[in-house]
């Protein structure tokens, strides 16, 4: 048992005086470290963690991780640990499974490691980072040519029930390499109250490309205590730095399902009595969400990094819920999937205005995609707009009372979704592939309209 | 920090970032503490006889109930002196760089250490002699702090009388003393720092209307939306429409002397980003880097909330220094809601009543407070400085009407409201040329008549009813489609498509787009207005609009932004004469059939 070592200096108390859903009070309690750990022993022996929320004098609130069900006030005994929660991190851990608080899941031994970290880490200085730069080809035109993903960015899907952002979280981790590069991205796979059939879904998809003992699950399914899901993160998290900072990997780290973690919060929250903001969440579900996505990137004296892949459900397909409104201000960008596109046989379904890579900018180009990427994606994105407002306007007066050049977006647009946004769930596209197609679609369009290329790029790719 | 420290209290209950102590004697009102074994930096934010409420500015996890409160006898306050410029500190200045290189790559907890570095020398030229007469805000001395801002050594504002001593020229550590005044308080030694109390705002002798732009270089915020120099205006937008990429571009060409930008809780690889990106960048005004007029603050959203809280107050005291040596000065809040969000969380730990969506009822009195922070003063020195600020807003769900948004427009002067659908199609800088507004049109008009532009506010004018416009036409080219619109009033929509992308829209990538001049703006404009008077009359005389798209003058103005270099401005004028040319003939051969 982790923080065992450490336990012996630990004070145990017996007896506990209020239980309000996982929530625990023990009065008489002395000089409690705020946010550090806690071991519950129930009358029947059953021994559950939990963490310190509130300190004062002479009482303690606990939250504990695997709910108190079956815990009574007298018979009870909670014991101190003296240091917040921390977790062994080590190589070996990749290729394993483990729960929400870092105990295998799996039938091998605990991992053992001279390192135990803290699980809520530190906060990365400014200073010390280093400004991802480098191209991740993910094989996918939509994100590839349009939102570009950035080694050491974090990049959400936002989702919404029923479309299929496993599936193309799956084809991200498979097909992902760096350009010229023969690297390969240890995965640690975080789930969050999704459903056994999810974290079987990306198992088996690991396994049948091979990777499976490059990647570290840490699994906290819909049946396990929601309690213990605001730890999972942080937990695997914890791993991801090890991996990426000390040891020097690429890590991808894919969160599932975000919305979950949030609920889980809001949970707890309300049993705290703080004060809610929007929806019910807390007035720091900002600063927390911050505190799991900013633990990506890359830092000064290692060559590892951190990609992030949060995969949140935006309810009621609502992208201005607090969810994914308060993670698009902390990500770097975001990929949006729309139902309409789904309905309409297009895989993968991604809404190419909504979404955003902030760190496309500093990684595409020449020596890193190629010159004409910036200028293409922008042109790209400038007709897409155009198509949306020509679409809006045909469903009033009628597709065939469009002007020629109209019509002729029209066609642009069709093309864009069947040639461009739709590939195979196998499709592994170049960067000059998808490029080319970019050109393509755009010399369907009169030369005239594209005011953002230069005249050079037009001589070289233009085909219209 | 101060080695005096004496224990003023025990703590009695931690929750998150706010602590409570007891037995609490000798402590003031927002005096600065350290908390615990640790020594985490607090504030006190409460007193209530013997209780005392703490806002700890770094993590708390693993204190404990019984431990120690330290007083310092001072609220909490900045260091002020040469060294600032260049460095990046957190919300209460701490030099992250040197924790960096004194620790590792993360912020560890109870580090403390000086805001301006004790060793360094520094080349002092006084400026006063022994036997002068003296007061608060005098300029004393100066020092080269970088190659471009003269750092001057002020007399701390409340202390006057004769000076008794100045040293020689010389170098000179912070800490060294460079001039004694003698006063009815006896004898006061003056280093080359200050310190100075964060929440308190610095003296003046009278503040002034702003009345000069501030050059952007933005053309849709110097031509459009202005900003005087002393103005303040609200950026807002929901995320992903451009706020932080604005607020980059402005710091990087606005043409301020010094630059105060204040990440608060926002993302930690743009601070990064601006770290690198800062000191490779080359100031059009002065050819020196841009790093050497800039001082950051960086908070991000991962570091403790409450220091976050402070950041914004820590920020705008640089800021009001360097106005009082006789500089304009721009600060940059990045984001003013995430410093909301702040005092929101920990109004609720203090358990204090709600009101808008769980924001204190002082948020608007906050909001008020920091805003008029900024101005256009004679400092106490008798020098004319002024203070910008330009305070990012990211509302909830993108929607302008939450508190943030709202209490900010009651106390800015202008607004720049960014526009999701203009982002949507990476139309940047994605300001809204219906939402957006200026109070500063009005004022700035002498400054543009006085810089040789006296057609400014006409252009202006012609080309927002021109925007107004279109807006109206395309409520019914939406219902009907353009067609069916008269080419008197589809030349309208022409002249706005043409104004919208080559001056509206503006490359920050680009070097020969990412500033612009005030001249070749005026130029622009002029161009883009005089085209549309002229291909209106043109079509008034019978020629048609395709006629008009057909000329060559019309798809290179649609290509200016990519043609017309900023050192070649005269290119515009020669543009103009061949647009005249172009529509004449059109109108000629009109005539003829």
């Amino acid at each position: 048992m982790r923080n065992d070592n450490r336990g012996q200096s630990g004070r145990e108390y017996l007896g506990i005086d209020e239980v309000v859903g996982p929530l625990v009070f023990i009065r008489g309690a002395e000089a409690v470290g705020y946010n550090e750990l806690a071991e519950i022993t129930g009358a029947d022996g059953s021994r559950r963690l939990g963490v310190i929320l509130e300190s004062a004098d002479g009482v303690a609130v606990m939250q504990v991780f695997e709910g108190t069900m079956g815990l009574s006030i007298p018979g009870t005994r909670v014991r101190f640990f003296g240091t917040p929660l921390e977790i062994p991190v080590s190589r070996e851990m990749l290729g394993r499974v483990f729960d929400g608080l870092g105990r295998p899941r799996d039938d091998g031994p605990e991992p053992i490691s001279e390192l135990q970290l803290n699980v809520n880490g530190l906060p990365i200085n400014p200073t010390a980072r280093t400004y991802p730069r480098k191209f991740i080809q993910t094989g996918i035109s939509a994100i590839d040519g349009m939102n570009t993903l950035i080694r050491g960015q974090k990049l959400p899907i936002f989702s919404g029930s029923g479309l299929p952002h496993n599936r193309i979280a799956a084809q991200i981790a498979r097909q992902a390499k760096i350009l010229g590069e023969d690297m390969q991205f240890a995965v640690v796979f975080v789930a969050m109250g999704v459903k056994y059939d999810v974290a079987r879904f990306f198992i088996d998809s690991f396994e049948q490309s091979g990777v499976l003992e490059n990647v570290a699950l840490f699994l906290n399914l819909a049946d396990d205590p929601p309690v213990a899901r605001l730890t999972t993160p942080r937990v695997a998290l914890t791993l991801a730095e090890h991996l990426a900072f000390t040891l020097g990997m690429h890590v991808l780290v894919i969160l599932t399902d975000m919305t979950n973690y949030c609920e889980s919060l809001r949970q707890v929250a309300t049993v705290r009595g703080d004060i809610p903001s929007r929806k019910g969440y807390p007035g720091y579900l900002y600063s927390d969400l911050a505190s799991i996505y900013e633990r990506a990137g890359m830092i000064h004296g290692s060559e590892g990094s951190i990609t992030q892949m949060p995969i949140l459900t935006m309810p009621n397909d609502d992208i201005t819920h607090p969810v994914p409104d308060l993670t698009g201000y902390i990500t770097e960008g975001q990929t949006v999937l729309e139902r309409d596109l789904l309905h309409r046989g297009i895989y993968p379904p991604i809404a190419v205005l909504p979404s955003l890579s902030r760190l496309m900018k500093d990684g595409i180009g020449p020596g890193m995609t190629r010159e004409d990427h910036a200028h293409l994606a922008s042109q790209l994105f400038e007709a897409c707009a155009y198509v949306r407002d020509i679409r809006a306007l045909a469903s009033v007066i009628g597709e065939e009372e469009l002007s020629p050049l109209d019509t002729t977006y029209m066609k642009f647009g069709r093309e864009f979704e069947e040639k461009f946004l739709k590939q195979g769930e196998y499709e592994n596209r170049s960067i000059e592939q998808t490029l080319d197609i970019g050109w393509s679609m755009l010399s369907l369009l009169p030369r005239d309209e594209l005011h953002r290329m230069t005249e050079e790029e037009l001589k070289k790719h233009y085909r219209g | 920090m101060n080695k005096n420290i004496n224990i003023i209290g025990r703590i009695s209950r931690i929750v998150g970032p706010l602590v409570q102590a007891t037995g609490v004697k000798d402590a003031q009102m927002l005096e600065l503490v350290e908390v615990g074994d640790d020594r985490l930096v607090g504030e006190i934010v409460r007193l209530e006889q013997e209780k005392a409420s703490i806002q700890v500015y770094e993590d708390t996890t693993g204190i404990r109930p019984g431990e120690n409160v330290y007083g310092s006898g001072m609220p909490l306050s900045v260091e002020l002196g040469p060294g600032l410029l260049g460095t990046i500190y957190d919300g209460i200045q701490r030099p992250l760089e040197l924790i960096r290189d004194r620790s590792n790559q993360y912020i560890q907890r109870g580090i403390h250490l000086p805001a301006l570095d004790r060793d360094k020398m520094w080349r002092v030229t006084p400026c006063a002699r022994k036997g002068d007469s003296i007061e608060g805000g005098r300029i004393i001395a100066t020092v080269p702090e970088t190659q471009t801002v003269e750092h001057r050594i002020m007399v701390p504002p409340g202390i006057s009388g004769t000076l008794s001593m100045v040293v020689p020229e010389g170098e000179y550590r912070v800490e060294d003393t460079i001039a004694v005044v003698r006063g009815e308080r006896g004898d006061q030694e003056i280093n080359l720092y200050q310190r100075w109390p964060v929440r308190k705002l610095r003296p003046y002798k009278s503040k002034a209307y702003p009345s000069a732009l501030l050059v952007t270089g933005l053309r849709v915020l110097d031509v459009l939306f202005p900003i005087a120099r002393g103005g303040s205006v609200a950026l807002p937008g929901g995320f992903g429409t451009g706020k932080t990429m604005l607020q980059h571009a402005l710091a990087k060409w606005c043409d301020a002397h010094v630059i105060v930008f204040i990440g608060c809780g926002e993302r930690g690889n743009e601070m990064t980003d601006v770290l690198t990106e800062f000191p490779k960048l080359i100031d059009p005004r002065t050819g020196k880097p841009l790093m050497q007029r800039t001082i950051m603050i960086a908070n991000t959203s991962n570091m403790p909330v409450a220091a976050r809280e402070a950041s914004i107050y820590t920020g705008i005291t640089l800021a009001e220094y360097y106005r009082d040596m006789g500089y304009t000065v721009a600060v940059m809040a990045d984001s003013t809601s995430r410093w909301a969000e702040a005092l929101r969380e920990l109004s609720g730990r203090m358990e204090e009543l709600p009101a808008d969506e769980g924001f204190p009822s002082y948020l608007p009195s906050r909001l008020a407070e920091f805003y008029e922070r900024a101005g256009s003063v004679t400092a106490l020195s008798g020098r004319e400085g002024s203070v910008s600020v330009i305070g990012s807003v990211s509302p909830a769900g993108g929607d302008f009407s939450e508190p943030v948004t709202q209490h900010s427009k009651r106390f800015v002067r202008a607004f720049w409201a960014l526009d999701r659908q203009l982002a949507n199609a990476r139309h940047y800088p994605a300001v809204s040329w219906l939402d957006s507004y200026s109070e500063y049109v009005d004022d700035l008009g002498g400054w543009w008549v006085a810089q040789g532009f006296p057609d400014w506010k006409e252009l202006r004018g012609q080309i927002m009813d021109l925007l107004q416009q279109e807006n109206r036409l395309q409520e019914v080219v939406k219902l009907v489609g353009p067609d069916v619109l008269p080419d008197s009033q589809r030349i309208v929509l022409e002249t706005c498509g043409i104004f919208k992308n080559s001056f509206l829209q503006q490359d920050t990538l680009n070097p020969m787009d990412m500033f612009c001049p005030i001249e070749k703006q005026i130029k622009m404009l002029r161009l883009i207005v005089l085209f549309h008077r002229l291909a209106s009359r043109a079509i008034n005389r019978g020629a048609t609009l395709v006629a008009v798209r057909g000329t060559k003058i019309y798809s290179e103005l649609m290509r200016i932004r990519q043609t017309v270099k900023n050192e070649e401005p005269e290119k515009l004028d020669q543009m103009a004469d061949e647009l005249k040319r172009s529509m004449d003939e059109l109108e000629a051969r009109c005539e003829k059939r």
